[in-house]
């Protein structure tokens, strides 16, 4: 097959593109920067009151005082250890019996009906329970983060292996694949791209439930720092608390983004055709 | 239930029975290919043919009757059906034990004039160039039997063509049989040895094929022939 070569006016026109499109992305600063700078003038001027909410620049001093401190890696090692181990568990398990159910009908049968039940119960609710059950220390916390990532991963690897082509699992039989093989070749990547979207809800899922069980008696961690403040009136740390909760986020997202595009290549030749 | 063929015959199927809730789909079909033959199986739309050809390759663990394959065979859909997360030559290697899988894939690449193509993903390739990778990857196995499920049938015009003459140098070279599943009676006029119409379950007509090869479809004794199959397959002359 002989591929043609793409004509002048098209290949001018990306150029032309491209432009327009640097600039335009900078545009999209503007109003958060206005927005940061009306909320200092405010702040300055003593249209909102300090105690309420703090400047800016008084929330950017004290990240600074306390990451100098080192008040900041100590509590926030505490919160990730935190979130790693419950999600390391919730997340285990939810593979685990997700791919259970995708793959055995006994375990369809078996685990899909109770997960589809205890899914309804919202989970931060359960507080009070959990209390009652493993207290008020460490597995608290850790059960909640379980808990809350638990259920995005679940669904998401379920449906991701239920919706692999049968015939392509068909066609990789054909080619002597055993049993072993074809999860290993098939099912396992033909999964992974909702694997990934299950990982991302569940590390969302998980840094809430972090951030309510750690207003439930922490003597460490980001969340007990902002409930420190508070008992002091410090709306600054507070505020700072909230932006570190905020770059968490944004900052495991990020990573499992770029992961996410580096296993699954095939999907941007996909894209890129 | 698949045992290895004895003597001349490749394939080997008797009482060949399926069926569907109460549509009986196949109803004892018996049908033989020998070494290195290729037959054509034609057949209405729904008469069975695909459900024959997944029963042979193993597919269909609730079709019975007696059926004897070659242990290497290959099987090439009417889609590609690669898998889109591994690259053409990984694709084609997929199963191919030993260290020197690679090396044996990109040959069969070679062979199908895709020996370049290897690091391409599937979703890089035209819809022609997929199909000769399936049929690579079919090839690689070196098998003695190719189970072809109107295998381009969902290939424009032109490509179709190409790929009636690839498989005929291909069969030249390797000599493997097919059974070839198709409602193309020029395609079958042109690669197959013998034809078989499949009908009520059963094959309801044979018809050898013994026309010189080369083939072209304006030889004479092309049209005699495609006319009595295209009346067998129920599209009388208007």
């Amino acid at each position: 097959m002989t591929t043609v070569a793409d004509p002048p006016a098209l290949r001018s026109r990306t150029p032309l593109r491209r432009r327009t499109r640097g600039p335009r992305r900078w545009y999209r600063l503007i109003s958060p920067l206005a927005l940061l700078v009306l909320w200092e003038t405010a702040a300055r001027t003593g249209v909102l009151p300090e105690e309420k909410v703090p400047a800016p620049s008084l929330v950017a001093q004290t990240g600074w005082r306390l990451a100098t401190e080192g008040q900041l890696s100590e509590h926030l090692l505490d919160s990730l250890t935190r979130a790693a181990v419950g999600l390391l568990i919730g997340g285990t398990l939810a593979v685990a019996l997700a791919a259970t159910a995708a793959l055995l009908r006994i375990g369809d049968n078996a685990i899909d009906p109770p997960v589809q039940m205890a899914r309804m119960l919202p989970h931060l609710g359960l507080v009070p329970l959990l209390i009652i059950w493993v207290g008020i220390g460490e597995e608290l916390k850790i059960s909640l983060v379980a808990l809350g990532s638990f259920f995005p991963l679940y669904f998401n690897t379920y449906a991701g292996i239920r919706d692999i082509d049968q015939r392509l699992v068909e066609a990789a039989k054909t080619c002597g694949l055993n049993q072993w093989e074809r999860l290993r070749h098939v099912v396992l990547p033909g999964a992974l791209p909702s694997l990934f979207l299950g990982l991302r809800l569940a590390i969302g899922a998980g840094w809430l439930s972090l951030v309510v069980g750690e207003q439930v008696n922490a003597q460490t961690g980001i969340g007990f720092l902002m409930m420190e403040a508070r008992e002091f009136a410090q709306t600054d740390v507070v505020v700072f608390g909230l932006l570190v909760y905020a770059a968490l986020g944004l900052l495991s997202d990020t990573l499992i983004r770029i992961a996410e595009r580096r296993t699954l290549a095939w999907r941007r030749g996909l894209q890129a055709t | 239930m698949a045992t290895r063929p004895t003597g001349d015959l490749t394939v080997q199927v008797t009482g060949l029975r399926r069926a569907f809730g109460d549509t009986v789909v196949l109803d004892g079909a018996d049908l033989t290919v020998g070494r290195g033959e290729v037959v054509a199986l034609l057949g209405g739309s729904g008469s069975g043919k695909s459900t024959l050809l997944r029963a042979l390759a193993g597919l269909d663990p609730e079709a019975t009757g007696d059926i004897t394959v070659p242990d290497h065979y290959g099987v090439v859909f009417q889609e590609h059906r690669l898998l889109p997360w591994k690259r053409v030559a990984d694709n084609v290697a997929l199963g191919v034990p030993g260290a020197g899988a690679r090396a044996r894939a990109l040959a069969a690449l070679t062979e199908v004039g895709l020996g370049d193509r290897g690091d391409a993903w599937p979703a890089e390739l035209s819809g022609g160039q997929a199909q000769r990778v399936a049929v690579a990857r079919a090839l690689v196995r070196e098998p003695e039997l190719l189970l072809l499920d109107e295998p381009f049938g969902a290939l424009d015009a032109l490509t179709r063509l190409r790929m009636q003459q690839l498989l005929q140098r291909l069969r030249d070279r390797h000599g493997f049989a097919a059974l070839l599943v198709t409602h193309d009676v020029d395609e079958a006029l042109l690669l197959a040895d013998r034809a078989l119409v499949l009908e009520g379950g059963r094959i309801a007509e044979e018809l050898p094929i013994g026309l010189p090869r080369p083939r072209h479809q304006d030889d004479p004794g092309f049209g005699g022939l495609r006319r009595h199959l295209l009346d067998r397959l129920g599209v009388p002359a208007a």
